[in-house]
């Protein structure tokens, strides 16, 4: 089982691929990828030096290019493309379908995986997605049981990844725009979601308000941990009930159920986090690749030892566990 | 300019479907009706019977009829669905692409504002699969729109009136909010018919849910941006369905492009129906898609 590990800098890229990491996934440091906050990402010459360095100790690197380009102005994503191409690549990771013709035209060597961003969720989708574009991986959207799982891989030719730990999207991924009517940013345009240069906090009362573009995400008692203010994962009100409409605070953590995604035919173990930093992605690729082996070795899963790095300190297996929805 | 309304997003059952597509035929002046299950395939059955009736009804009015893909397709019954779609001998508007996969390739269809169309490499693609027009997602800039009309050998068609589709989700938040799981929701989502108001915990509203579907709190209106669209060479606005008021709505936008009221007028007119009582146009002007172009000014 593949294990592919999330990169913002190139000094995590390092340490992923000391930890353990068969692959890495980064993006350069400007719109052109999902990720793209201050002080993350790949310069031009950082991604020729990280990909040497990478497939020297023996891993691969996968570029996600894998936002929307904008309208009238697809030179900075095709830019980005040629570049990765150039920088021997092992993979691009692309969301938009304009994109994806481009590569298949331009970079048909270039081996082309389908970014969680473009929410393939069944077999038509991903079938139609490797007919016209040539797309060789598919990076499912998390909201798919074990079981679905099992039954997609069943009718497609391609590999699928899914991601085992970190955030977790609530909202089909590369579907939702909360944050830009929020903020007037977003993933698909912008790269980011919630971003940071939108959200303030005040403490009002005893209680500290934390507020993305204005509207208040959350309230906090003075002794309270304050989360982050993810739009989805806000505190709202709605008539009478007023909580966690979207989701309660917590994070992915599917380690225990890797046996049954290879069951299921899974390729390749995602783990989310390139704005993490590079100790939390060594502690967390170190144990993932270590279940990994367990699981080759045909060894039982060691117990989950990453509790403590889970956001709001709770961890839920998603929607592989069908219960979740 | 032209008029298309889309599908409800709403779940609204047999007798209510039926009427609202009923007075939409006799009495709405648009040119094209998008109609079917966007949100929820569990809803069909609950009136699924009706739409052979509403499909005739508005042809025989003159509008032209398409049928819409679901949002979401992930079970084996939905994708039996859309490959159904294909079959019915009319026009699909695709909300997913799954639904492409059981269109015969040379097949004309038109592409929802739920396709990822950013741009215009996106619209040449979907051009050449056989796109007859392409709503664009809502979520677009004026600079987008303008960028993609201008290349896009279909026509283009912007998100006009009504609750944005700001996400869609594995999950359903109707039932979360009424302790139920997705599988036993008794179908809750029926008992709000323009969707279900979420406020931040200051009071603020800012969404509503319906179902697995994530709307905008606020009624998007761009009838202030109605010269800018035409200008970009926009040629049909898209209305979105709403549980009161809206063949009136239609007239009152028919009216406005003949350039028989204002957008003032409109907004004035329109405001008692339009759900949660509040506009915004951000997403195509604004700094954020909330944010309403003619907020503190006498006209708004």
């Amino acid at each position: 089982m593949e294990l592919v590990c999330p990169a913002g800098t190139p000094a995590a890229l390092r340490s992923a691929v000391a930890a353990g990491a068969h692959t890495v996934y980064c993006g350069y440091a400007d719109d052109t990828n999902a990720r793209n906050f201050p002080g993350l990402n790949f310069s031009r010459e950082e991604m020729e030096q990280a990909i040497a360095h990478a497939h020297a100790q023996g891993a691969k690197v996968l570029v996600a290019i894998n936002t929307f380009p904008r309208a009238g102005d697809a030179a900075p994503w095709h830019a980005a493309i040629a570049h990765a191409a150039a920088a021997g690549a092992d993979a691009v990771i692309l969301a938009d379908t304009g994109l994806l013709a481009h590569v298949a035209e331009h970079h048909p060597g270039l081996r082309r995986h389908l970014s969680v961003q473009a929410a393939a969720a069944n077999p038509d989708a991903i079938n139609f997605y490797a007919e016209a574009f040539g797309v060789k991986r598919v990076v499912l959207p998390r909201v798919l049981s074990v079981q679905e799982i099992t039954a997609i891989n069943r009718e497609i030719d391609v590999e699928t990844e899914v991601f085992v730990f970190g955030g977790l999207c609530v909202m089909a991924e590369g579907r939702c725009s909360l944050s830009s009517y929020a903020t007037g940013l977003s993933p698909n345009m912008n790269g980011v979601c919630s971003p940071a240069s939108h959200v303030s906090y005040d403490e009002e009362g005893g209680e500290l308000a934390a507020r993305l573009g204005g509207f208040t995400i959350h309230r906090s008692g003075r002794d309270e941990p304050a989360p982050y203010p993810t739009l989805c994962k806000g505190c709202f009100t709605s008539r009478e009930r007023t909580g966690y409409v979207f989701e309660d605070p917590s994070s992915l953590d599917a380690s225990q159920l890797i046996p049954q995604l290879s069951k299921a035919g899974v390729s390749a173990l995602k783990i989310e986090g390139r704005q993490r930093s590079r100790a939390y992605v060594s502690q967390v690729v170190r144990a993932f690749r270590a279940a990994t082996d367990a699981l080759e070795a045909g060894r039982p899963i060691p117990p989950g030892t990453l509790s403590a790095l889970t956001e709001g300190q709770s961890a839920t297996t998603g929607a592989y566990a069908k219960t979740w929805r | 300019m032209q008029l298309t309304v889309g599908p409800t997003q709403f779940f609204w059952r047999g007798e209510a479907w039926r009427d609202f597509y009923a007075r939409l035929a006799d009495e709405a002046p648009v040119d094209r009706v998008v109609l079917g299950e966007l949100v929820c395939s569990k809803r069909l059955p609950f009136y699924q019977t009706e739409i052979p009736q509403a499909v005739e009804r508005l042809q025989a009015a003159g509008k032209q009829v398409v049928l819409t893909s679901l949002a979401l397709i992930t079970l084996k019954r939905e994708r039996k669905l859309m490959a159904d779609l294909a079959d019915m001998g009319l026009e699909v508007e695709i909300n997913d692409l799954t639904a492409l996969a059981y269109l015969p390739k040379g097949t004309a269809f038109s592409v929802g504002p739920l396709i990822n169309t950013y741009n215009e490499g996106t619209a040449a693609w979907m051009h050449k699969r056989g796109a007859a027009r392409i709503c664009l997602p809502p979520e677009l800039p004026l600079a987008s729109v303008r960028a993609i009309t201008a290349a896009s050998l279909a026509p283009v068609e912007v998100w006009g009136w009504g609750r944005l589709p700001l996400a869609i989700s594995g999950r359903c938040y109707h039932a979360r909010l009424h302790d139920r799981t997705k599988d036993n929701c008794q179908f809750i989502c029926d008992a709000d018919p323009d969707g279900r108001e979420v406020e931040t915990l200051d009071g603020q509203d800012f969404l509503a849910v319906n179902g697995v579907q994530t709307l905008s709190a606020a009624c998007a209106n761009a009838a202030y941006q109605v010269p800018a669209l035409r200008d970009a060479g926009v040629s049909s606005l898209r209305l979105s369905p709403q549980s009161e008021g809206f063949a009136e709505l239609c007239g009152d936008f028919r009216a406005l492009l003949d350039g028989r009221i204002t957008a003032g007028e409109l907004s004035q007119r329109a405001l008692p129906h339009a759900p949660g009582g509040t506009y915004c146009d951000g997403f195509l002007t604004g700094d954020t898609g909330a944010a309403w172009s003619q907020a503190g000014r006498e006209s708004a």
